[in-house]
């Protein structure tokens, strides 16, 4: 346990941070401490995410009365949306946005970088990051990334509209439509910036897990969200290089007059001089990020849904190390995966068989990851917190849209649904909801330990019961519409009388888009109400194991003030026979003869 | 002035809000409870909520199924379109059931084993002998679909026995399709975008022989039971082909080529008359008188699916699928490169 007596302080190098002189700035702004870049992190990921959600209800008005005026849309719009009738180019931009906000921003650095930077060194046992500078730099080129982000929205031509995976030479040609502009060049220079900012906080998290681990915490002690973000990093690492290396070519085919994406082109009337180029390059590029990038979004939530599970249910998480072997086995798998976005773009068909095979086979440890969150729940005596609530209903998301991707991973199946809304449906429950029901469990559960303060549990139900049914409400019929054969990024498919009869799905799925956004004004309110009033937290309020616990509820720097703890056990000794407690953290000696890790 | 009034509305709300919270919790604190603390009767609650939720999942889906299974497309017209559905057939079937056994189970868990005072769980930490069990379960399964899937996807591509195929250009522009017949030939000519000037709106090269008997129109017409080989070319960005009602398509690529074949096996007037097609026909037109529109007939479609630009939702084209004679009756009303050129 962490001793109290000061002779033992001057022990680690990092005590030197304790007398520093904190002012504002140090303190809130550019801070070098992992709790504080952490919680940077969260909120600039929670404004993000209010501005993406907010662009998913307006496009979601369209497409359920796409010819009414709503009055309010001028009003947001300005002249994109005349007299309230949305224009075609705004709502391709609204689209595009929508989805490079969710994933890039809310899910991959407001997820990843909220959590990773608070737990590594709180669960592993450190002082903080290996370099607590690369971590503040992590943070500012995230946060000028979105800043760059959120002022492309206001430029004259409109913010990138082709789609959050910009194809060229659709975004290669300002020519080809007004998105592809001034808003395309920002889209770039923003994701080049957010680039640079996850490499730096992915080798910082792979360094400090490597390095920094306490006495006895051994690979196989660490708690499964320290395995899931040290393999997402891992993940980041080896695959946003790819994507930085497709953005700059695309630069260049923009500004520099290159024919990487780009050959025989004529647009807008005008011949163009490129030739040699491929789009289908870029693609290949792109979804080399893609792909490994959807697990990038996906493991840190399963790592925190293994944690909130296990410490719910009383129970040790079932089968650790096969959790660990399948995080591995996805994670491996998901760099030879990517050709399952592209069978249709004229690939050679038999690479369409490689990388069916390959992807059908990523169903087997998510299976495996599944069944064993679901006997975890088994005998258990289930805590019904609001984080416990959203990990079963990641469980459940990730089980019904894991299952729809055995369809989409299939070549041949693929063909006939390819961009039409059964893969929206896909994956915005497989990946969208299960990763931000992961995000809103973690933030519950580890509310404690970033603000002191415990958020309000009703409240917290109440969101949860909304945000769930309203998002089953959501995608679950949308994958009827695309059976229909209704293609995605379609602005209005009034053109189209064989859509006719789905356009009542499209009313009842905005109806719950609607509801569901405005649930999320509940969490809002309770985050910040909590956070500046919520009753102060206990050390340990939810009678977890894992070392975060035993830090005092007061921030400080180097996380505990006397000695770090020894680890004499693995993270899920719960209801363990022997013991009194029905939980022992990782920092109680084994007694004697003690069976287990 | 409204956005104002909102404003002060808005922030009004977010006060009275914080005001009641802070009552409620006053309240809590008079009587000396921890509202964060996970009670009994919270986990009865919640527990017998997740139960709920689980049946109510299953039973909408059911729902659904029911009301929306009609508005799906129909059978397909083309012949490898009948094995696509048949694969997508077993598929669905097994990912359903999975769906039925794996969910009820969650939320039956989630609700049995609710925290109860002075229970306590059981620890379990593994069980090699079922973790084996649910590896190996799914990895036959997926074994079998991996295979069967790869059997279909080499049919689609390399069908067997098939005659010599008709070879038809589909050309894609912003928002336009333009269809090129190879003529008596069956061979295109040349063709680049900088030779597009004037009439020659998809720049075939006309001084080369086979392009001389090509044929290009603004209607894609398909006799029945002939193999088709599509070649797809885009002029300015990525389009995509989309025939959803033959379970084919492919992207057209500016600066490349790529393909796609098959053979169509129901006419368009035989497709008005099946009865599904029908009764789709009825519901859709019903909606349409209401609405004061045009009535509506059906017809085979080729959708562009690769968002393209501002009129991306509307780049369209019927495809008509005809008997030989027929189709060989509208090719010959056509002008070939050499006459309109």
């Amino acid at each position: 346990m962490a001793s109290k007596s000061k002779e033992i302080k001057g022990v680690d190098s990092h005590d030197e941070h304790e007398h520093h002189v904190e002012n504002f700035w140090t303190k809130y702004v550019f801070s070098m401490d992992h709790k504080m870049i952490g919680k940077q992190f969260l909120v600039t990921g929670m404004i993000m995410g209010v501005i993406g959600v907010f662009m998913s209800m307006l496009f979601r008005l369209q497409l359920a009365w796409p010819n009414e005026k709503f009055v309010i849309l001028e009003s947001i719009l300005g002249k994109w949306a005349p007299e309230g009738q949305m224009d075609p180019n705004i709502y391709l931009a609204l689209v595009t946005i929508h989805g490079t906000i969710m994933v890039f921003f809310v899910l991959t650095a407001g997820l990843s970088g909220t959590f990773s930077n608070l737990l590594i060194p709180l669960q592993i046992g450190a002082r903080d990051m290996a370099s607590g500078f690369l971590n503040m730099l992590s943070y500012w080129f995230f946060a000028s990334s979105s800043i760059v982000m959120v002022v492309s929205l206001f430029v004259e031509t409109g913010p990138a509209s082709g789609g959050w995976t910009v194809y060229p030479p659709l975004s290669a040609l300002p020519q080809a439509m007004p998105g592809s502009g001034a808003g395309m060049t920002l889209w770039l220079v923003s994701m080049t910036l957010f680039i640079a900012g996850s490499l730096l906080g992915s080798l910082n998290y792979i360094v400090t897990i490597i390095n920094l681990r306490t006495k006895g915490m051994s690979m196989t002690r660490l708690p499964l969200t320290i395995w899931a973000f040290f393999v997402t990093a891992v993940l980041g690492v080896l695959s946003f290089p790819v994507l930085l290396s497709a953005a700059l070519l695309l630069m260049f085919d923009r500004l520099l007059g290159t024919s990487f994406y780009l050959s025989d082109i004529m647009v807008a009337g005008e011949l163009l001089h490129n030739e040699g180029g491929s789009p289908v390059l870029y693609e290949h590029l792109f979804w080399f990020l893609g792909h490994p990038e959807v697990y990038i979004i996906l493991l840190p939530a399963l790592g925190i849904t293994s944690e909130v599970i296990a410490t719910n249910s009383r129970k040790p998480i079932f089968g650790y190390r096969a959790m660990i072997g399948s995080i591995l086995a996805i994670a491996f798998l998901s760099f030879i995966v990517w050709g399952h976005h592209m069978f249709i773009t004229g690939m050679n068909p038999f690479l369409g068989s490689v990388f069916t095979f390959t992807t059908l086979l990523i169903a087997i440890p998510s299976a495996v990851k599944a069944f064993n969150y679901i006997t975890t729940l088994w005998k258990g005596n289930i805590q019904f917190t609001p984080a416990m609530l959203f990990s079963i209903g990641l469980v459940s998301t990730f089980v019904a849209g894991g299952l729809t991707g055995i369809i989409l991973g299939d070549s041949a199946l693929d063909i006939n649904v390819h961009d039409t809304y059964f893969v929206v449906a896909h994956f915005h429950i497989v990946m969208g909801l299960s990763a931000i029901f992961g995000m809103f469990a973690g933030v519950y559960h580890w509310f404690p330990k970033m603000y002191r303060r415990m958020m309000n549990k009703t409240l917290g139900y109440f969101h949860f019961w909304l945000t769930f049914v309203s998002a089953y409400g959501v995608f679950f019929p949308m994958h009827f519409t695309g059976l229909a054969g209704l293609p995605r990024r379609y602005y209005s498919n009034a053109e189209f009388p064989m859509f006719d009869e789905i356009q009542d799905i499209n009313v009842i799925i905005t109806v719950f888009a609607i509801f569901g956004g405005l649930a999320q004004l509940i969490f809002l309110f309770n985050f910040f109400y909590s956070m500046w009033r919520g009753p102060v937290a206990p050390k340990n309020p939810w009678r977890s194991n894992t070392l975060e616990w035993t830090t005092p509820v007061e921030h400080i720097h180097g996380n505990w003030d006397g000695e770090i703890p020894t680890v004499h056990r693995w993270p899920y000794d719960y209801s363990k026979p022997g013991h009194d407690e029905d939980f022992v953290p990782q920092s109680t000696p084994r007694l004697k003869d003690e069976p287990g890790h | 002035m409204t956005g104002l009034l909102l404003a002060i509305v808005l922030f009004l709300l977010i006060l009275a809000a914080a005001q009641i919270m802070r009552i409620y919790e006053l309240s809590l604190k008079a009587s000396n409870k921890k509202e964060y603390i996970v009670t009994h009767r919270n986990n009865s609650n919640q527990g017998r909520l997740m139960l709920l939720f689980g049946i109510s999942l299953l039973v909408s889906f059911v729902w659904m199924v029911n009301a929306w299974s009609p508005l799906f497309l129909p059978k397909p017209s083309s012949a490898h379109g009948l094995e696509i559905d048949m694969l997508w057939d077993i598929s669905m079937g097994l990912i359903v059931v999975t769906f039925f056994i794996v969910q009820p189970i969650l939320f039956f868990f989630a609700y049995k084993y609710r925290g109860k005072e002075g229970q306590k769980a059981t620890y379990y930490e593994h069980n090699n002998k079922l973790e084996f069990i649910w590896t190996i379960v799914p990895a036959v399964v997926l074994a079998v679909l991996i295979v069967y899937g790869m059997t279909t996807w080499s049919n689609v591509w390399n069908p067997d026995n098939e005659e010599e195929p008709l070879i038809v250009e589909v050309y894609a522009q912003q928002f336009k399709w333009t269809v090129r017949y190879s003529g008596t030939d069956n061979t295109l000519g040349n063709a680049n975008v900088r030779l597009i000037k004037g009439v020659n709106v998809i720049g075939v090269d006309t001084l080369d022989p086979a392009s001389q008997d090509d044929i290009i129109t603004s209607e894609l017409h398909l006799p029945l039971g002939k193999p088709i080989k599509f070649v797809f070319r885009a002029q300015d960005v990525i389009h995509s082909a989309y025939m959803p009602h033959f379970r084919a398509q492919m992207n057209c690529v500016p600066g490349a080529q790529t393909s796609f074949k098959f053979t169509p096996t129901i006419t368009t007037e035989e497709i008005r008359m099946d009865p599904d097609v029908i009764a789709k026909v009825g519901r859709i037109n019903k909606i349409r008188r209401e609405a004061g529109k045009d009535l509506y007939e059906y017809d085979y479609l080729l959708l562009c699916n690769k968002v393209c630009g501002s009129a991306h939702y509307n780049m369209q084209m019927p495809l008509i699928v005809e008997t030989e004679a027929e189709y060989a009756q509208w090719l010959s009303e056509q002008k070939t490169v050499k006459e309109s050129i």
